[in-house]
């Protein structure tokens, strides 16, 4: 593997305080503080001029569809989504079929990492067994095959009980639970924010209460057992208030935003695209203000996307019948800039901090930083590229995005893993 | 202003201009069903295509003959009886009926907005006949229909719809309807059945019976579902009607010259008794008729017909 050298990029490494422009040096697939003149004459050069260099991104809300899934994307078609943009460490969900509820399906899922994958890629394992909520799945077992954290993913615990026996059961492990929080009762046949746009449209409607339920209950079984509970794709307003005070306690929950829920709104279904449809729903611009606020004041701790991919088939029906869903690892960093960056005036290391250093610390994944001797994994982007995104042109498997067609600004021009260059800006190498 | 509209889908997206053009024909058409022999050759030679896909009894009967009035052929599928039941999609139904050469669909549907879905793949005209809880545009054109032909000027007169609204289209057209009429529009009912958002439609929202029908010109009854008190969504028939129907002393609130109207079907004692549903007030079965005048004016338009050539084809 040839050594690298990265010329005259912006590094930003929030793990380091770093923020300048200069160069940035990979041998043995580490980060060095420089290279040999001969090390420097056999080096790939990457110019990099008028481009941020920063750690690769690390996205802890993927679904890869595999095992059981496999026509919506595989291991290997969502990896190379991850490289495309820019992610170079990913935390995949544990949805599959079967669930990844036994220590089997975690070996089968690392086994085809090992094979196929072009960034790094964590399991979860799930938090009941087939994430049926009834009885634990064999936690410590999970853990020792690898898996990173437990949760039911779409299917939230709904027993109070059974969630206070995993959380204490999974503490003993240092194991991190991480929820979809959603009251079930509150949502039977729900499709969209209950508001008065699904009032208009006549669909029926998912209630922040049902949220915000859930987050109490998890930061009280959090207060209660100690456990570390990590809140999914937050997006009702009084769930990011609830947070926020829990924090001020210090109580040990963390919380997630998807780029989706901080740049879009419910009035984006008006004509019915199940391309924005996802659970949670796409909530008001009040919930949205409140979710940037939340990023910004650090109540929300990270940004991940929620990488959900259907095919164009399932997809392509009414409204209520479509899954929800939709893909976000091409479009993640130019959205999240557009949303944190440009329009929330936050400057761009803690953006990208939010994207690196701090999901990778929450996580305990040996990512996030481009500090002497890491792992060589590194992201270089133009902050101010304008595209246009063609879903179907990407390098997901399925095209199930809102951002299809739309012009964004920020993209990835290289994406490197351990050293190694998997992303060029134009495919996959 | 000509008619351009090939899709019926919305009263949401109507202009007043063209509420007033689906009247003018629908009133025109009306006068032909007095006649005795009733049909118009206006739509020889269409095949209309009635997809049911949800149970209908009178909506179905009324879109059927509109289209037997206006000479075209007929055909009708529902849901239990179709491929949809092998889990073909719409898309592939809807495809298909369109390369059977069909003219035109009519689509009653439980998912809102599958009449608009359908419109974007299919290049004949999509009449939404009812779309799960979102909108009943020929319903709430029929509505409108027979407040003005007893009314007059719906502007500034005083509507009140009471029931069920969350979980009815019929309300949401009639809301769209009314607002562009300029009528003042009540919607009451218990909370938990008429939430505050809908406000939004221009309405006011109330809880209050009385003060709700006081002087209203128009009370519209909306179906008590059954399986509503299952969810929860109030206690009981019993407590529903004892709150919230409409009997003689609470009719007395209202304006002398009201007239009471329902979609249909009815639950005699239950959202309203029997003998005002029967009653010199009630305009229920007018419905029912006008129900065919406009949606004979709505194929008749949607399959490129002009509001002024009615009077010449009947």
């Amino acid at each position: 593997m040839p050594s690298l050298w990265i010329k005259n990029a912006r590094v930003i490494d929030p793990a380091s305080k770093r923020d300048a422009v200069g160069d940035l040096f990979v041998k043995n697939g580490k980060i060095v503080d420089s290279l040999s003149a001969t090390d420097r004459k056999r080096a790939k050069v990457i110019d990099a001029t008028g481009l941020v260099a920063c750690p690769g991104l690390v996205d802890v809300h993927v679904h890869f569809r595999e095992p059981g899934q496999t026509h919506k994307e595989t291991i290997k078609t969502g990896t190379h989504a991850a490289a495309a943009g820019g992610f170079t460490t990913v935390v995949c969900m544990p949805n599959t079929s079967p669930p990844a509820s036994s220590t089997g399906t975690i070996q089968y899922i690392k086994d085809v990492i090992k094979r196929d994958a072009v960034v790094n890629v964590y399991p979860t394992g799930c938090i009941t067994v087939d994430m049926k909520g009834e009885a634990l799945a064999p936690i410590g077992s999970l853990k020792k095959a690898g898996v990173v954290a437990i949760t039911d993913d779409g299917d939230c615990v709904q027993s109070n009980e059974l969630m206070r026996r995993a959380c204490e059961y999974a503490k003993m492990f240092d194991l991190p639970l991480m929820d979809h929080c959603q009251d079930h009762s509150m949502t039977v046949g729900a499709v969209m924010n209950e508001g008065e746009v699904s009032a208009r449209l006549g669909l029926q409607g998912w209630p922040n209460a049902a949220e915000d339920l859930i987050v109490a209950r998890n930061i009280i079984l959090s207060t209660y057992t100690g456990a570390h509970i990590h809140m999914q794709h937050i997006s009702s307003k009084n769930a990011v208030e609830l947070i926020r005070r829990a924090k001020a306690r210090k109580i040990k929950v963390s919380a997630e935003a998807m780029p989706h829920h901080m740049a879009l709104t419910d009035e984006s279904l008006a004509t019915y695209d199940t391309h924005f449809k996802m659970n949670p729903p796409l909530r008001t611009e009040e919930d949205r203000q409140a979710l940037i606020e939340g990023v910004k004041d650090g109540t929300i701790d990270i940004v991940a996307t929620d990488h959900a991919p259907h095919t164009n088939y399932e997809k392509d029906m009414e409204f209520d019948y479509a899954p929800n869903g939709i893909i976000g690892l091409e479009t993640a960093l130019p959205v999240t800039l557009g949303v944190l960056v440009r329009e929330a005036k936050m400057k761009l290391p803690r953006v990208i901090d939010l994207m690196t250093r701090l999901p990778a610390k929450l996580f305990n994944l040996p990512a996030g930083t481009l500090a002497t001797d890491a792992a060589a994994d590194i992201c270089l982007f133009d902050p101010k590229e304008k595209w246009t995104y063609d879903a179907r042109a990407g390098f997901s498997k399925s095209a199930n995005s809102p951002w299809d067609g739309e012009t964004l600004t920020g993209r990835i021009k290289t994406t490197i893993v351990n050293g190694r260059v998997v992303f060029n800006g134009k495919r996959i190498v | 202003m000509p008619w351009t509209r090939r899709h019926l889908l919305t009263l949401e997206e109507l202009s007043l201009d063209e509420i007033d053009q689906i009247h003018t024909t629908a009133a025109a058409f009306k006068r032909t069903l007095k006649r005795s022999v009733k049909k118009v050759p206006a739509l020889r030679g269409k095949t209309i295509v009635n997809l049911f896909l949800e149970p209908s009894t009178r909506t179905r009967m009324a879109f059927d003959m509109a289209a037997k009035r206006l000479s075209a052929d007929v055909i009708s599928l529902d849901g239990s009886k179709s491929s949809t039941t092998k889990g073909e999609s719409l898309r592939d139904t809807g495809e298909t009926i369109q390369a059977l050469q069909a003219d035109m669909i009519v689509l009653r549907h439980s998912a809102p907005g599958s009449p608009l879905y359908l419109s974007k793949l299919l290049n004949i005209p999509v009449i939404n006949a009812g779309d799960g809880a979102h909108e009943h545009p020929t319903q709430g054109l029929l509505d409108t229909f027979t407040m003005r032909e007893r009314l007059g000027s719906l502007k500034g007169r005083k509507v009140v719809i009471l029931g069920d609204i969350l979980f009815s289209r019929v309300a949401r057209s009639n809301l769209h309807a009314l607002r562009k009429l300029g009528a003042n529009v009540t919607v009451v009912g218990p909370s938990t059945l008429v939430p505050e958002h809908f406000k939004a439609f221009g309405a006011t929202v109330s809880h209050d019976l009385r003060s709700a029908l006081a002087d209203a010109e128009v009370v519209m009854l909306l179906r008590i579902q059954h399986e509503r008190q299952s969810k929860g969504m109030f206690p009981s028939i019993g407590e529903y009607t004892s709150l919230f129907g409409l009997n003689n002393t609470r009719a007395s609130w209202l304006d002398p010259n009201a007239i009471i109207m329902h979609p249909g079907p009815i639950n005699r004692g239950v959202e309203i008794d029997s003998d005002l549903a029967d009653g010199s007030r009630s305009v229920i079965l007018d419905q029912v008729t006008n129900g065919i005048a406009v949606r004979m004016a709505v194929l008749y338009l949607c399959s490129g017909g002009q509001p002024e050539s009615v009077t010449v084809n009947s």
